[in-house]
């Protein structure tokens, strides 16, 4: 690990001043970065402590909920709110790590963590995620892991987090403050898409720290919302793909619907043309299965993983096939998992 | 110590052996307080980091050494051009059990993750970054590192020296006049012993004297090796190595870094401790080598076995050798009259593999597992009906009988508690809700070895005792299991037995491998008790004094820490014999090891009975129940046997369901080397896991009976579940761990 200075900031204003100079990381809950350093994947020269930044509650908004950058994933995971009115997202969350990480690591750190792509990971392989320019060690590696869609020839990694699948679908936005001062950008596009020459323009600029996601209110949604993970281990995974699916019916017909994938992309994949097919519709398996497969419509593999493809449109059925069915009035004892067992008979 | 000894609250009935107790030692773990090697921190010690090899095969051409020498708080930068030389060559085999050792004696790279430098400096952090620095540069040459493309070479042996190809009667005569015949080929993954404690050793010099802390399987072994490598007498070395996080078989074979820190110390006149990184464990440390395995079974009508004939196509490194024997787990276990086993060797730039939990046995019994179910199925008949069918009364390959073997006892438990009867022969026939349901099964065997083992007993004049023995214990309980078998030989309670065990200042107490730890250092403990109370018995009933006097020809027997004649009810605690006596301490000693050529075949054996559950939409398997019933002759420990045979059977998920090291083919490096990447089973995927123990008394295995619980577990489960997921699925398991996208 390389020798770097720690500071901690006492404020916004002061976390923001202190990252405005090259070589800053910010750290967090440290479950991801720290992990970085050790291995040698991040060589930060100053680490900007904002663990202690007042961006630690849960408000109540107009019919929705704003989470400080600061708040342990695992307190969004309980919070009544989020139980109430967003279990998908309560689902993604407790789907995720373990329950140590999760009493760790913060609604910020979780939005802002690295690619677990191996070849990111491995400091001797190009990366132009880690290092722009060097190129994309994965093209043509070992790719099972690897995105299906919205990739490019610079970068074929995926977003890890469950988390942000469950706000992408939620139409969440993210409130981040600068040098330039403070501007939103929706989950759904916060995380930049590759190009042929790299990994994209990060989300954030020098000096610009995220500091709160704000969930708008989920309407006749909320009891219609599920989080589904696939993986082969039954905790303590990534996804291979995953699911969040959202639907308000009325009388018998879907009138608002949410779908986003994850596992899939370099970000959370929110599926608005599936969507916009799904309203009007009858809720069922046929409706499904043709959102489905327009949801994956562009999907090409990226290597050996076409079969993710497949997993990932069937995953869309089933998370769309839980939503309508309801979500459950207590979260399953395996959150997001196929084998919850409330429609297992 | 005498913390560890408080074993207050168990209910005794008779003898010590036989009862549940709790670990000894189990206080001292969940408190943090047992020692382990990268635990100790002898005055001024330094931190040693190794460079790991980023290219498969080549050479150094170049370290920066310069850059890492300048780093503050570093002491000094080993690579080859300053490495103190071995005593013998780096390939020297003082026995068969060692590998190259990888002491910087060269700049050749041979596989990925090979030590290639090592710094020193004041701190961990410091050696860390030292080591990134020196950002070597390498002259690479072409590699291989996976089973399709390495160089094939023919082989006589394979692990442990075993023959690598057996057959027994007439294959072409069989095949030409059996009915039927299924051929199934199983690929197993390359998997990594993963311990929850990673490799690590602390090394320092007290005068000519070399005191190592280091977790070790294999102690009076190892002495000898490092001795041998370093140029010093065995009696110059203590090696401590009283708890390890976990072996499972690569804690038995010694590594180059091992030596590097050792000769570090010597250099510098320092401590020096190096505690590897988990991704740095993979390469150096062994593995279990992927395979890929053929077998034919040939039948007659009646769904007799005619014919087994299994092949394995295996890895093993360009320098070292050692072939996973998986075709030998069709030696013993089903009535096969003609038998071929063959074992394929190919060489690739990885690290040498070395054995890991039920080697050969593991990634043997899943293939020919899943044989046997292709073979009940073409013979129409049920995969339970089939193997009793089949049931081998002697031993197919070596013609003996059994020592013992109460596999039948076995099936008849685990499918009874199972509840196997009414099984739909065709797949796909249950569900649950949406799932797909499937039940599999397989048979567990594992051989039972002894190595050779010494202990000490010495009883004390307060009628207590300590007894000695240079015992590993890895997690599988030896400190309370070895300890109740010498309580038993010294006729004492346990809580007055003092157990000293894992330094080599001890009597050696052999492997702790291959099952045979309790059996081997049990029996030297045994007699060792045996031998003290002899002594005892006969100071006492030559003595006038004694109220045992004059018993010599019906003799004594030891119990509760007393003396009983045997002709009436008169007896003597053993302090007032010792007493009388005028002595402080009578020390027996004693041996285990198994005599002579062997006159039975002995194995342990065990049933194994899954329940999957599959998502047929996505392909994910749930273990829904896995329930396995033992026999594993006499049962020392009840809740330590169980313990290990619940870890071997979840060990078997993760190999059906979970583990594979994977390589990037052109870097040659792996791309999952940590715990997050390569995956072991977790609580939620065992929800249901049960094993049974069934009565067996063997006379033959030894004095004791003991057959050893600590593999077998492995064995049996992988097929099990791979049937299972057959008769969920319809789909026959090619290749393990079991992928999502091969069950849509």
């Amino acid at each position: 690990m390389n020798r770097f200075d720690y500071a901690r900031a006492d404020s916004i204003g002061a976390a923001i001043a202190a990252a405005g100079t090259p070589g800053g990381s910010f750290l967090a809950g440290g479950t991801n970065l720290l992990d970085l350093m050790k291995i040698g994947a991040a060589t930060p020269e100053r680490l900007i402590d904002i663990s202690r930044l007042p961006l630690d509650r849960i408000e109540d908004t107009d019919g929705g909920l704003r989470i400080g950058a600061m708040v342990r994933n695992a307190d969004i995971a309980r919070h009544p709110e989020v139980l109430a009115r967003y279990p998908a997202l309560a689902e993604a969350l407790l789907s995720g790590a373990s329950a140590q990480l999760r009493n760790a690591a913060t609604t910020g750190g979780n939005v802002m963590q690295a690619t677990r792509c191996s070849y990111f990971q491995d400091p001797l392989s190009p990366c132009n995620r880690r290092e722009p320019g060097s190129g994309c060690g994965a093209l043509g590696g070992r790719t099972r892991n690897h995105a299906v869609l919205g990739w490019d020839e610079g970068c074929i990694a995926v977003h890890p987090s469950d988390m942000c699948v469950a706000l992408a679908a939620y139409d969440a936005v993210v409130e981040i403050t600068g040098p330039e001062g403070s501007r939103d950008v929706p989950m759904a596009t916060f995380h930049p898409l590759p190009d042929a020459a790299g990994a994209g323009t990060p989300a954030l600029a020098e000096g610009e720290i995220v500091t709160h996601i704000r969930l708008p209110d989920p309407g006749g949604m909320a009891r219609n919302a599920r989080y589904l993970k696939l993986r082969e281990r039954t905790s303590f995974a990534f996804a291979l793909v995953s699911a969040a699916a959202a639907l308000e019916i009325r009388d018998g017909v879907i009138v608002s619907a949410r779908l986003a994938l994850g596992g899939v992309a370099a970000r959370p994949w929110r599926c608005h043309e599936a969507e916009a097919m799904l309203v009007g519709m009858v809720p069922t398996r046929g409706s499904f299965t043709v959102a489905a497969a327009e949801a994956l419509t562009g999907a090409t593999p990226s290597g050996d993983n076409a079969h993710k493809i497949e997993l990932a449109r069937r995953i869309a059925v089933r998370a769309l096939d839980l939503a309508a069915a309801g979500t459950p009035d207590r979260l399953p004892a395996l959150p997001a998992s196929a084998f919850a067992g409330e429609d297992n008979g | 110590m005498d913390d560890m000894l408080n074993t207050q609250g168990h209910v005794r009935l008779g003898s010590s052996a036989g009862q549940p107790l709790t670990r000894r030692d189990g206080i001292l773990k969940v408190t943090g307080a047992a020692p382990y090697a990268a635990d100790a921190r002898p005055e001024g010690v330094l931190h040693a980091v190794t460079l790991a090899a980023g290219i498969a095969r080549g050479r150094v051409a170049r370290l920066n050494s310069a850059a890492a020498e300048a780093h503050p708080g570093v002491v000094k930068v080993y690579t080859p051009a300053n490495t103190p030389a071995l005593a013998v060559s780096p390939d020297e085999k003082i026995h068969p059990f060692v590998w190259r050792m990888e002491v910087l004696q060269d700049d050749r790279v041979r596989y990925a993750g090979q030590p290639i430098a090592m710094v020193v400096a004041e701190t961990l952090e410091a050696a860390t970054e030292a080591a990134r620095l020196l950002a070597p540069d390498y002259e690479a040459e072409p590699h291989r590192v996976t089973l399709d493309d390495a160089e094939p070479f023919d082989t006589e042996t394979t692990a442990f020296g075993r023959p690598a190809n057996m057959t027994k009667g007439d294959l072409a005569t069989a095949r030409a006049t059996s009915s039927r015949h299924v051929t199934t080929q199983v690929d197993t993954s390359a998997q990594y012993h993963n311990a929850m404690e990673p490799h690590a050793i602390t090394a320092q010099w007290v005068g000519d004297r070399l005191e190592i802390d280091t977790p070790n399987q294999a102690i009076g072994l190892s002495k000898q090796t490092f001795s041998a490598f370093l140029g010093i007498a065995p009696e110059q070395i203590l090696l401590r190595s009283p708890f390890i996080g976990g072996g499972f078989g690569s804690k038995a074979i010694l590594y180059g870094a091992q030596l590097l820190t050792i000769l570090a110390a010597r250099d510098l006149e320092r401590p020096v401790k190096l505690a590897l990184r988990r991704d740095q464990v993979y390469g150096p440390t062994g593995h279990r080598a992927p395979t890929r395995q053929t077998l034919r079974i040939d039948m007659d009508d009646m769904g007799r076995i005619t014919a087994l004939d299994h092949d394995t196509i295996t890895l093993t490194s360009s320098f070292d050798q050692f072939l996973e024997s998986a075709s030998n787990a069709s030696h013993s276990l089903y009535a096969a009259p003609v038998l071929r086993t063959t074992h394929h060797g190919r060489r690739a730039d990885v690290g040498t593999p070395g054995p890991m939990r039920a080697p050969g046995e593991a990634p043997g019994s899943a293939a020919l597992e899943i044989a046997m179910d292709e073979a009940a199925r073409a013979a129409g008949l049920d995969p339970l009906d089939f193997r009793l069918l089949n049931h081998a009364d002697t031993d197919p390959a070596s013609g003996m009988s059994f020592s013992s073997k109460a596999l039948r006892e076995c099936y008849a438990e685990a499918a009874g508690r199972f509840g196997w009867a009414g099984r739909p022969q065709e797949p796909r026939q249950m569900r649950e809700g949406r799932l797909l349901k499937g039940w599999g099964m397989g048979t567990a065997q594992f051989p039972c070895p002894m190595f050779q083992a010494a202990a000490h007993a010495t009883l004390r004049a307060d009628g207590s005792a300590v007894v000695e023995t240079s015992a590993a214990d890895m997690g599988q309980g030896a400190w309370t299991a070895l300890a109740q078998i010498a309580a038993d030989g010294l006729g004492i309670d346990i809580d007055k037995v003092e157990f000293r065990s894992g330094h080599s200042d001890l009597p050696d107490a052999g492997v702790a491998g291959g099952s045979g730890h309790t059996a081997t250092a049990g029996t030297a403990l045994f007699n060792a008790g045996s031998d003290a109370v002899r002594q005892l018995a006969d100071l006492a009933t030559q003595d006038p004094a004694s109220p045992l006097f004059g018993a010599g020809n019906a003799g004594v027997t030891a119990r509760s820490g007393r003396l009983w004649r045997n002709d009436d009810d008169r007896s003597e605690a053993y302090e007032d014999i010792l007493a009388r006596a005028g002595l402080e301490l009578i020390r027996g000693e004693g041996t285990g090891a198994r005599e002579g050529e062997p006159t039975h075949a002995m194995f342990s054996h065990g049933a194994v009975f899954a329940e999957v559950l599959v998502d047929p939409d996505l392909g994910q398997v749930r273990v829904s129940r896995l329930i396995g019933a033992f026999a594993a002759g006499r049962i020392i420990n009840p809740a330590l046997a169980r313990s290990q045979l619940l870890g071997g059977m979840i060990w078997g998920i993760g190999m059906a369901l979970q583990e594979e090291a994977l390589h990037d083919t052109r870097s040659g490096r792996f791309v999952n080397n940590d715990l997050a990447g390569y995956h072991v089973p977790v609580n939620a995927d065992a929800p249901m896991v049960e094993a049974i123990t069934v009565h067996e008394d063997d006379p033959f295995v030894n004095a004791l009976g003991i057959k050893g619980v600590g593999e077998i577990g492995v064995t049996g489960t992988v097929g099990a579940i791979g049937n299972a997921v057959w008769h969920a699925t319809g789909v026959r398991p090619g290749r393990f761990p079991i992928h999502p996208e091969t069950l849509i």
